[in-house]
């Protein structure tokens, strides 16, 4: 059995009568994709949201390699290895591809109290946010400001930023919206590499990428998770087929 | 051209032309335009100051005048006791600008950290309301201070001393506040390249996306608004030495809000926006308040022009949008 790297357990979010999340738990492992996947409003964001920190469940917890995060801040939890990429890209605007990378870096490797030395003349940093660049393929757009990337090439630079923190595992909010079929066929290449880095919770709209990708897929509706397991069983599961699959089919 | 390189050029003139007129007005025995040329200098540290957190950090801080204040107090009371041979808690006055300078900076420092621990969280119009009320208590608690001459201010008879110069004389003063503007220019340049810039300047863009690489936005914000402070009183300590006087009127709303002015004609986060819009602020004045009272009216007029048709200030009409690498 491999070793668990990401664990939610019995998570729950209230806000007034809604219950957003309710009861939740789920397990991350290593080397793997854990695919959720749910119709809109099923709470999928409101997940996302408290594992990252920037929502504080009423009840559960969030387990990171080992340790307890629930207490933790977003900024904590990220330095603790939690590389999330964002549904809406979210970005430094006015930085390059390449300063939103060194950001990254620059975060991981300690603090950001230093005054003195200029942050461009850090070669070690500015060669490592580019090689990172090249991996995700925004090589030849290092220094074009991130508010002027296209759509794709921003998704692409959301990965990258998650990629610079090395994080235990990658928490990736619809990393497919708004790509083409080629961008999505790309990316779903990238992810599959990826994975063996560390594992990926991904929330994903597109069901193509999500039944090619995932090794196991968890399927919220209404803030619960209602079926989890392979991508066979998710398949063939009727009360799946009834709320979700069902719903794509003949929409 | 590149921005940059067009900034840059654009910069040195500015500096250049600031050092240029008081030399010739010394050499023409205009002892007033080299007072003038002084007080753009003062004011565009406080700026320098102001810029920090508002250019760098987005804080939108309508308080920045307590610092102004607070230096200039820290001058004066100081300058008083050492007059008077007498003591304050228990420490003996000085008229020695060195010590001063440090306290004043150790002061408002302290005072800044209060102040922003308790306004960073909030946003917007809170954040503004926040600062804007911690400068009013400054405003109103030195106006019912008798024992610093409360509304009716504090005289410093005597300049204070600097090593190694006459500052009574113009010339030797503006050097003084010139070299200190320098400073105060570099140690702005020096924070915004460094990883500490990076980090701030990303937080104003997007919070979010900056804690989820794992900066924490609050700490980052508090030094910068701490850092800011400090610079400020550091003016306010030199203003008063300028005008050898201080009054409750150095910590009112309006000046706070001449110090946002400034920065807006200017450039916001821009390294020399400070230092083009006191000049622009000091010259209207300067020019206008000779010819009517009414200068306000035309320079809320520029300012207007400036928001609406030159966001970028006159360092970003003339010198184009600022670039980060």
């Amino acid at each position: 059995m491999a070793e668990t790297v990401l664990e939610l357990r019995g998570l729950s979010k209230a806000f007034g009568a809604l219950k957003a999340t309710d009861n939740v738990s789920l397990t991350l492992k290593k080397g793997e994709i854990h695919a959720l996947i749910g119709p809109n409003g099923a709470g999928k964001s409101t997940l996302m949201r408290l594992v990252s920190g920037k929502l504080t469940p009423d009840a559960g917890e969030v387990w990171l390699g080992g340790a307890e995060i629930t207490g933790l801040s977003v900024a904590r939890r990220a330095r603790a290895g939690l590389g999330r990429s964002f549904q809406v890209s979210s970005l430094i605007p006015d930085y390059s591809a390449l300063r939103n990378v060194m950001l990254a870096l620059q975060a991981r490797q300690g603090h950001s109290y230093r005054f003195l030395m200029p942050v461009m003349r850090d070669r070690a940093l500015r060669e490592s946010a580019r090689a990172i660049l090249e991996r995700v393929g925004l090589g030849p757009r290092a220094s074009v400001e991130a508010a002027v990337l296209s759509h794709g090439e921003r998704r692409l630079l959301e990965i990258a930023v998650a990629l610079a923190l090395a994080p235990r595992c990658f928490l990736l909010d619809e990393p497919m919206a708004g790509l083409g079929s080629e961008g999505t066929a790309r990316l779903v290449s990238f992810l599959r590499e990826l994975k063996q880095e560390a594992p990926i919770l991904l929330i994903e709209h597109d069901m193509d990428a999500v039944f090619q990708l995932a090794d196991r897929i968890s399927v919220l509706v209404y803030g619960r998770i209602i079926a989890s397991g392979s991508t066979a069983e998710i398949r063939a599961d009727p009360q799946v087929r009834a709320v979700y699959l069902g719903e794509e089919t003949t929409a | 051209m590149d921005n940059a390189r067009k900034e840059w050029l654009l910069n040195t003139a500015i500096a250049l032309a600031l050092f240029a007129v008081p030399l010739w007005a010394l050499l023409a025995d205009e002892p007033f335009i080299i007072t003038t040329a002084t007080r753009i200098a003062i004011l565009a540290i406080a700026a320098v100051g102001l810029n920090i957190a508002l250019g760098l950090g987005g804080m939108v801080s309508f308080g920045h005048a307590l610092y102004l204040g607070i230096g200039g107090y820290v001058a004066g009371i100081a300058a008083h006791h050492a007059f008077s041979g007498t003591t304050v808690l228990g420490l003996p006055g000085t008229n020695q600008m060195l010590p001063i300078w440090a306290i004043a900076m150790i002061l408002s420092g302290t005072i800044a950290g209060i102040v922003g621990a308790l306004s960073i969280r909030t946003s917007g119009i809170f954040f503004i309301m926040i600062t804007l009320a911690f400068a009013q208590m400054g405003f109103f608690f030195t106006l019912s201070w008798p024992a610093y001459g409360g509304e009716d201010g504090l005289p410093i008879f005597v300049r204070n001393q600097f090593p190694g110069l006459n500052t009574a004389r113009p010339w030797e003063f503006f050097l003084l506040s010139y070299g200190v503007l320098l400073a105060a220019l570099a140690i702005f340049a020096m924070l915004r390249a460094a990883r500490f810039g990076a980090a701030l300047m990303a937080i104003r863009q997007n919070p979010d996306r900056a804690a989820a690489v794992g900066i924490s936005p609050f700490g980052i914000k508090l030094v910068a608004f701490i850092l800011s402070g400090m610079i400020t009183g550091l003016a306010g300590a030199m203003m008063a030495d300028l005008t050898r006087f201080v009054s409750p009127a150095m910590m009112a709303w309006t000046m706070s809000g001449e110090l946002i002015v400034i920065i807006i004609l200017g450039g916001v986060g821009r390294l020399f926006g400070p230092v083009a819009g006191a000049a622009i602020l000091v010259c209207f004045e300067v020019l206008f308040g000779g010819l009517t009272e009414h200068w306000k009216l035309w320079l809320g007029l520029v300012l207007l022009a400036v928001v609406l048709f030159a966001r970028g200030g006159l360092i970003g009409l003339l010198a184009g949008r600022a670039q980060h690498g």
